[in-house]
């Protein structure tokens, strides 16, 4: 069994409440945090425990903290980013509905080291029965002395609020989030400046996500650098995966960064395998974002070794032959689904969330889907693969905010991969109404496969 | 130590104000390195980043952290750093990028320049001249709006629309009620007063000004002429809301409409309120001071001989300024 | 651009005031904006959807002017800009919900109902619509019934007619 740090108490029953969470050993980190430690001394854990962002960039946790600005006499806040709305990412809905406290515990201990006394957590709006269930949480917490004013008798006040997104996954990019806090639209700001400066109401702010800030707990109570023991090299701690798709067992688990993605596939401990006794096709690793890998490149890199649930291991080999850790989440395909018909489900969601406020995601997102759909229903030509391949190219890296990228990464890649597939769909129109391309040779060895990318 | 900083942009070396954009210090600059802007526009605070036409490399951040940046970045909203190396039309990358944003911006606009009041000065039609493609490569319908009156004054095209934003940051900036804004969201997204109301404002026309594309068009000058046509003349009047400085665009002896003054990039130089703008077309109202200048890139420009300005770096600089002599000299003439 | 030939005057009952004011409170003076989002999820889980004259209320309460209120609204998908059946089934549309079912669900729910996309049954009660991924994709398919947001999971075609059958008696 591999450790469990964020989801050890997960099936105790009563887990949501105050009372059970604290008998197992809740609340222990602000107590300790509080009375024992210094604001800075938190950030120093953090970043020590080489935690990184959860959220998908995978960015350094304390050192994103150390950026803040301290003005005196300037309020800062810190923002959790609850607007999990990845495609194929569900674990924050799991750990919020699940142990809200571990997410308001480490709320605690995280604006006491950035010196917030008002945080916000931004719920998507279609999470309402996870809003309650915070709010509820919140109340058992605040009754408890935990929050609002003079904690546990130490001088530090801090009031925590629920709000509710309106439905956009835009608002998962820090900058829309914080727009959206506002009560505007959901449009990224133009960066600089970033939030460290100026952030919500114009004050230096922190936004991390749900998991992020529920992993500071187990950082401060066993400190930075036990939490950095676990893991693989930069890659520490654990890692909550989504997993969905044709899986025998999908749903989240805790896993211990480094973990081969075959064992994750395969073993009984986690995923059980491809359901109905199918063979896997492909997999995305990270949330719709990331780049789609042919089973080949997802269970072995280029050069044959095991592919590891890591940062690093994931995106070795480039866009060429890797993809990313991104939100961890993992979608497995088995060989009866369509990549093209996947790829324009993905495209369709870009284009359905795109804020239309930059032109090349705004006008590039709705081509990119009315091309994709001309392929699936049979009336493509060759030539629009090429154009998908052009038009991906001119989104990426030209828009305000990666919601671009995103957009414009799952199309080259499957076009990088399963070029064959978009040719066949094109020049069998009729045949690929009723029935798909199958598993070629993307289950092959990797040397078959490394020559289909150009 | 000197309170300016350098930036060269394409080999040319300017030296700015601290916290100026890349897209200030190239017009500082001026002439053909100068990045185009839709959606930018320098009395409109908070406006640009949007559209990215003006995305320029940096190929060095700046003395003390020569790295270059890792994207292509909008010059509107970066600053420049002391030491700061930009490359611009020098760039093919730069280049190739841009043309692909113009492609973007026109493969939902409706071309229809030949029924259009903004050609001849409209933006997106130069934009599209200088790096868009010979055919569209974009093979389904487009997206259509149905025409709305904004006011008695001004109409609202949407098909052409842009969504530079530039037209909501005046509302808020320069009138003092917005009523119009952005609805929807993504290529839905429009520009609409939601239900109808009408823009009651004084200065409510410069929405017009503001527009680099024919989306919102004076009602009173709609169909009258093509404006490569018409004779702009500057002149002012004695107004108790506004500057009361403006061009009159005349065909004839008739005032057929006035607009406020603009200066090389397209923006305005002082805005205008309604009464100046729509309510006087008679060339008794106005003080007359001379034919206005037009850059001669502009359609509008042919026939006009004066307008061989140097650039201003060329003044500025006395290394070219020697080495121009003979043309300088020529210049003056005019 | 809607055209609006005559406004139903709307009135917000005191617990709901109670409760904007209590939204309001969470943030700094002079940011009641912030309260937007919460608010109109207040007002469309009383009157089922924001029609104009309800969201031109909203904005004299939190004075701001009323455009302002329909840009937000108009860009959140959550927001109804028009009236809805009693229940709204939202099933997820995205990618790995189709994996394991999703498009076949909507077909299904789209025949039970009788009534396409968007559009109302003839009783009122019941409209269905396809969203985008609502974070749930290993329990897929889903859906969700607002105003609550109550989650249906690991759905078939029977589990959707039992809900249906459920929602009819209720």
């Amino acid at each position: 069994m591999s450790r469990k740090l964020l989801l050890e108490h997960i099936n105790v029953p009563g887990i949501h409440t105050l009372d059970v969470y604290r008998q197992k050993g809740g609340y222990r980190a602000v107590e300790k945090a509080l009375k024992t430690l210094t604001p800075d001394e938190v950030v120093e854990e953090v970043k020590k425990s080489g935690l990184r962002g959860r959220g998908g960039a995978g960015f350094p946790t304390g050192m994103k903290w150390s950026f803040l600005a301290k003005p005196e006499g300037v309020a800062r806040y810190l923002v959790c980013n609850a607007d999990e709305s990845e495609p194929g990412t569900f674990k924050d809905r799991y750990l919020m509905t699940h142990i809200p406290h571990a997410l308001i515990e480490g709320m605690i201990v995280s604006s006491f080291a950035l010196g917030a006394k008002t945080s916000f957590i931004y719920v998507r709006g279609e999470m309402m029965p996870q809003i309650r269930i915070l709010e509820k949480a919140i109340a058992e917490a605040k009754n408890a002395g935990f929050l609002g004013k003079n904690i546990l008798g130490t001088g530090y006040d801090l009031e925590l609020y629920v709000q509710p997104g309106g439905g956009a996954y835009i608002c998962g990019e820090e900058t829309a989030l914080l727009e959206s806090l506002e009560g505007k639209r959901g449009n990224p700001r133009i960066k600089p400046p970033f939030p460290a400066i100026a952030g919500l109401y114009g004050c230096p702010t922190v936004v991390n996500n749900v998991e992020s800030i529920a992993a500071v707990v187990p950082i401060i109570n066993d400190g930075g650098d036990e939490y950095a023991k676990v893991g693989i090299g930069r890659s520490t701690g654990t890692k909550l995966i989504s997993a969905s798709g044709n899986l025998v067992r999908p749903g989240v688990y805790e896993i211990e960064l480094g973990l081969p993605v075959e064992e994750f596939i395969y073993s009984d401990e986690w995923c059980g395998g491809i359901a109905n006794g199918k063979r896997l096709k492909a997999t995305v690793a990270g949330g719709s974002s990331v780049p789609v890998l042919p089973a080949n490149l997802s269970i072995k890199l280029a050069n044959g070794e095991p592919r590891l649930m890591s940062y690093e291991s994931l995106s070795e080999g480039g866009f060429a032959t890797g993809t990313m850790m991104g939100s961890g989440g993992f979608i497995a395909f088995d060989e009866d689904q369509c990549m093209v018909r996947n790829t324009w489900n993905f495209s369709r969601f870009y284009h359905h969330e795109s804020c239309g406020q930059c032109s090349p995601c705004r006008e590039g997102t709705g081509w990119m889907e009315k091309v994709l759909h001309r392929i699936e229903y049979g009336h493509g030509k060759m030539s629009d693969i090429d154009l998908l391949v052009d038009v991906a190219k001119k989104i990426e890296g030209n828009t305000i905010c990666p919601l671009g990228d995103a957009a414009a990464w799952p199309v080259a890649s499957a076009i990088r991969h399963f070029r064959d597939e978009f040719e066949w769909h094109v020049n069998n129109p009729q045949l690929s109404l009723d029935t798909n391309y199958g598993l070629a040779n993307y289950a092959e060895p990797i040397a078959k496969a490394v020559s289909t990318e150009n | 130590m000197s309170d300016k900083v350098k930036v060269t942009i394409d080999g040319i070396t300017v030296e700015v104000a601290p916290g100026t954009t890349i897209l200030n210090a190239a017009r500082q600059i001026g002439g053909d390195i100068v990045p185009p802007a839709m959606c930018y526009y320098s009395k409109l605070e908070g406006s640009g980043g949007k559209c990215r036409t003006c995305i320029v490399k940096v190929s060095k951040g700046s003395e003390k952290d020569p790295r270059p940046m890792p994207k292509l970045v909008a010059s509107c909203r970066t600053t420049v750093m002391d030491g700061m190396e930009v490359m611009n039309i020098t760039s093919p990358e730069v280049i190739e990028a841009r043309s692909g944003v113009v492609e973007m911006l026109l493969i939902n606009h409706p071309l229809d320049c030949p029924v259009c009041d903004q050609a001849g000065e409209c933006d997106l039609q130069n934009l599209g001249y200088e790096h868009g493609l010979q055919k569209t490569r974009y093979e389904f319908e487009r997206r259509t709006f149905e025409r709305i009156d904004i006011g008695d004054k001004i109409q609202l095209h949407m098909n052409r629309c842009i969504l530079c934003y530039r037209c909501v940051f005046t509302a808020d900036q320069i009138t003092n009620k917005r009523v119009h804004g952005i609805l929807n969201r993504g290529d839905h997204s429009e520009i609409s007063t939601y239900i109808q109301t009408a823009v009651d404002n004084d200065f409510s026309g410069n929405v017009i000004d503001v527009c680099p594309v024919g989306a919102l068009t004076d009602k009173t000058f709609r169909f009258k002429n093509r404006v490569w046509f018409t004779k702009p003349i500057d002149a002012h009047r004695d107004c108790p809301t506004c500057s009361g400085k403006v061009t009159l665009w005349y065909k004839g002896a008739d005032v057929l409409r006035v607009t406020a003054r603009k200066d090389v990039y397209g923006e305005v130089e002082e805005f205008i309120c309604n009464t100046c703008r729509f309510d006087k077309k008679k060339t008794a109202d106005w003080t007359i001071e001379h034919p206005t200048h037009i850059p001669d890139t502009s359609v509008i420009a042919s026939n006009h001989y004066e307008t061989l300005i140097p650039l201003p770096v060329i003044q500025e600089d006395e290394r070219l300024k020697e080495a121009n002599r003979v043309e300088l000299e020529k210049t003056t003439k005019f | 651009m809607l055209k609006v030939e005559e406004q139903q005057p709307v009135e917000f009952s005191s617990a709901l005031i109670e409760k904007f004011e209590e939204i309001v409170k969470r943030y700094p003076e002079g940011k009641q904006k912030s309260a937007l989002l919460p608010v109109l999820h207040e007002v469309q889980a009383v009157l089922g959807w924001l029609s104009p004259a309800a969201m031109d209320k909203i904005a004299e309460y939190l004075s701001i002017s009323p455009i302002e209120v329909y840009e937000v609204a108009s860009f959140y998908s959550m927001y109804f800009l028009k009236p809805q059946g009693k229940y709204v089934l939202e099933v997820c549309r995205t990618g790995p919900c189709c994996l394991v079912g999703a498009e076949k669900l909507m077909g299904h729910i789209e025949k039970s109902l009788g009534v396409k996309e968007n559009e109302v049954t003839p009783d009122g009660l019941f409209s269905w619509r396809g969203v985008e991924c609502l974070a749930a994709c290993g329990y897929g398919p889903v859906l969700q019934i607002g105003p609550e947001y109550t989650f249906y999971e690991n759905l078939d075609e029977k589990k959707v007619d039992d809900l249906i059958q459920d929602l009819r008696k209720k």
